[in-house]
């Protein structure tokens, strides 16, 4: 497989996520944070590409709404290192001032709105400040939070009028542990499609998602992008320790030099946090 | 020429979206009524941003709107619809200051009435915000204070919950408190409940009796001068506090914080424990003249 510049941008920002979930995973275990926590571990490779695409590809900095299990999203898109630990630490200085949590994620920096906790809530509100502002606009949202029924009503108004908006449904097929073919028996790229946006379903590929690219913020579009949830719905711990994992896969296919690259992140992302938990 | 309540919300309206460049946000806005005759012929070209009939996802797209500093006018045409209207008003645009350090400041006009309406369009429901935080409510009666309650909101950056009625839009007249002291009662009076306050007043009087009145503009935070709350301290029997809502909404609670301040019995009245029907028999409305003399009389005669 041919590895081009692309390919090891997505890698660093992608070992950037994981390498920093799973010290994340450590200091849950070792009961340094004590709230509630939504590790993304597994999924990181869709917010990873995107932001390379977004950032470095289109030069394009959106408006951002996303919800729980959003680390890897404001990693991702240049978000704090420092300000998340200390957030999710509950230390002085965090992203959110402590408020937040590791659900309602929030940085001026970089256009991330936080969350209030209800499921789905990023997309009316995410649509109604592109309808404003007429800023390209990118939601996050998971496989359940779609199914809310004001996620449905607000996706048709988008549409109707056309917005810039890049809808991600992160679907790892589960909502806390209730898989998808219990829950519905349609799919979120059909949905888009009949409100007359463009809707595709997809693994989280990087190179399935760039095909994409030529459709971002021209007009609403909904990708499904298909993944896998390596930890709990809510804690440290883990579900099915046979399940694909993107970024492994992703690093062997780059080899040598991705090995290197890790290393060397993984290294950085210990320093960081070690200074950190030294203040607790 | 004087102007009634409906031509100030009117004239405000059409400057919001013509002078400030704003947005009017709702559903069924450019219907043959314009809400009341309460808007301006204007349209989405205009800022008047008809939303879908998508409820809940109606008041986050308006969150949305108010996040870009916007301070959009959200207009729910029956209080009754709030309670699907209302839950990304509360849950985000109230709280987003506190949480993010980023206001989102949202005018929504809910509107009341009743009469033969039924449990949903009927009566106000300025209860269902009261106990979030980061919420101000307001009921404006008369054309002055409607116009005061948007000059404020447009300085301000919190959410503004404008509790409205359709019984006040003819309305031209504007409300004096009566808060003298050694009243033998006060009534303190919210929202359309207002307009029979003032005729059960002049019908206890006649009757001999010595009636305070106390107007309440400011519900959240609750604003009483404190001449008011001095005529009530002064009160023989305290007072009676009228609302449009349930009288287990908001109602008793104010009722507790002015008992806790003056130390007098403060008792309420409100819409009554049942739920409405569509015929008048069957009715739940606000407390009328008559129910209000009868009830102050009560209180007037006890030991």
């Amino acid at each position: 497989m041919k590895i081009n510049k692309f390919d090891i941008e997505t890698f660093k920002i992608a070992s950037l996520c994981r390498n920093f979930e799973i010290k994340v995973f450590e200091a849950i275990r070792n009961k340094k944070i004590k709230i509630p926590v939504y590790l993304s571990g597994g999924q990181e490779y869709i917010s990873a590409t995107l932001s390379n695409i977004i950032k470095n590809n289109l030069k394009i900095k959106p408006l951002i709404f996303a919800q729980h299990r959003c680390h890897s999203t404001y990693l991702s898109f240049g978000g704090d290192k420092i300000k998340l630990i200390k957030e999710l630490l509950g230390i002085k200085g965090g992203c959110t001032n402590s408020m937040g949590g590791s659900a309602s994620i929030h940085s001026k920096e970089i256009n991330m709105f936080g969350h209030d906790g209800h499921m789905g809530t990023q997309v009316p509100i995410g649509i109604g400040a592109c309808f404003t502002s007429k800023k390209p606009t990118i939601i996050f949202m998971g496989d359940a939070a779609a199914e809310e029924d004001y996620v449905l009503g607000a996706l048709g108004w988008a549409s109707t009028k056309k917005l810039p908006i890049l809808f991600i449904v992160e679907d790892n097929n589960l909502s806390i542990l209730t898989e998808k073919k219990i829950r519905r028996n349609w799919d979120m790229h059909d949905v888009a499609r009949s409100f007359k946006m463009k809707g595709y379903n997809l693994n989280d590929n990087p190179k399935e998602i760039f095909k994409y690219k030529k459709y971002f913020f021209k007009e609403p579009m909904l990708l499904n992008i298909n993944t896998n949830r390596l930890f709990w719905h809510s804690g440290a711990g883990i579900d099915d320790p046979k399940i694909f994992d993107r970024f492994k896969n992703e690093k062997n296919k780059i080899g040598k030099k991705a090995k290197i690259l890790d290393e060397k992140i993984k290294k950085n992302i210990d320093e960081i946090w070690k200074k950190q938990l030294e203040k607790l | 020429m004087e102007k009634t309540v409906r031509e100030t919300i009117k004239n405000i309206i059409k400057n919001h979206l013509t002078k400030k460049r704003g947005k009017v946000f709702g559903q069924c806005l450019t219907a043959v009524g314009w809400v009341g005759g309460t808007l301006p012929e204007l349209y989405e070209k205009d800022g008047m941003i008809e939303l879908s009939m998508a409820d809940v996802a109606g008041g986050g797209i308006v969150a949305g709107s108010a996040l870009m500093k916007e301070k959009p006018i959200y207009v729910i045409r029956y209080q009754g619809f709030n309670w699907y209207n209302c839950p990304m008003i509360v849950n985000y645009a109230a709280k987003s200051k506190e949480i993010w350090n980023i206001p989102c400041p949202v005018f929504v006009r809910g509107i009341g009435m009743e009469g033969g309406i039924g449990p949903v369009a009927g009566s106000s429901h300025h209860s269902l915000y009261y106990r979030m935080p980061g919420v101000k409510i307001v009921s404006p009666m008369t054309p002055i204070e409607y116009k005061k309650i948007y000059s404020e909101f447009m300085k301000d950056d919190d959410v503004y919950y404008v509790s409205e009625h359709r019984g006040s839009f003819n309305n031209k007249k504007e409300f004096q408190n009566n808060i003298s002291n050694n009243n033998d009662l006060v009534i303190i009076a919210i929202s359309i409940t207002r307009f029979a306050a003032i005729e059960a007043k002049k019908v206890l009087e006649k009757e001999g009796y010595k009636i305070g009145l106390i107007h309440i503009l400011w519900i959240k935070p609750l604003k009483i001068s404190s001449k008011g709350y001095k005529a009530i301290k002064t009160s023989k029997k305290g007072a009676l506090l009228l609302d449009d809502d349930y009288v287990d909404g908001i109602s008793n609670s104010i009722a507790n914080k002015i008992n806790i301040k003056t130390q007098k019995k403060i008792e309420t009245m409100g819409l009554k424990n049942k739920t409405a029907g569509a015929h008048k028999n069957v009715d739940n409305l606000p407390p009328s003249v008559k129910e209000i003399v009868n009830k102050a009389k009560r209180i007037l005669s006890e030991k």
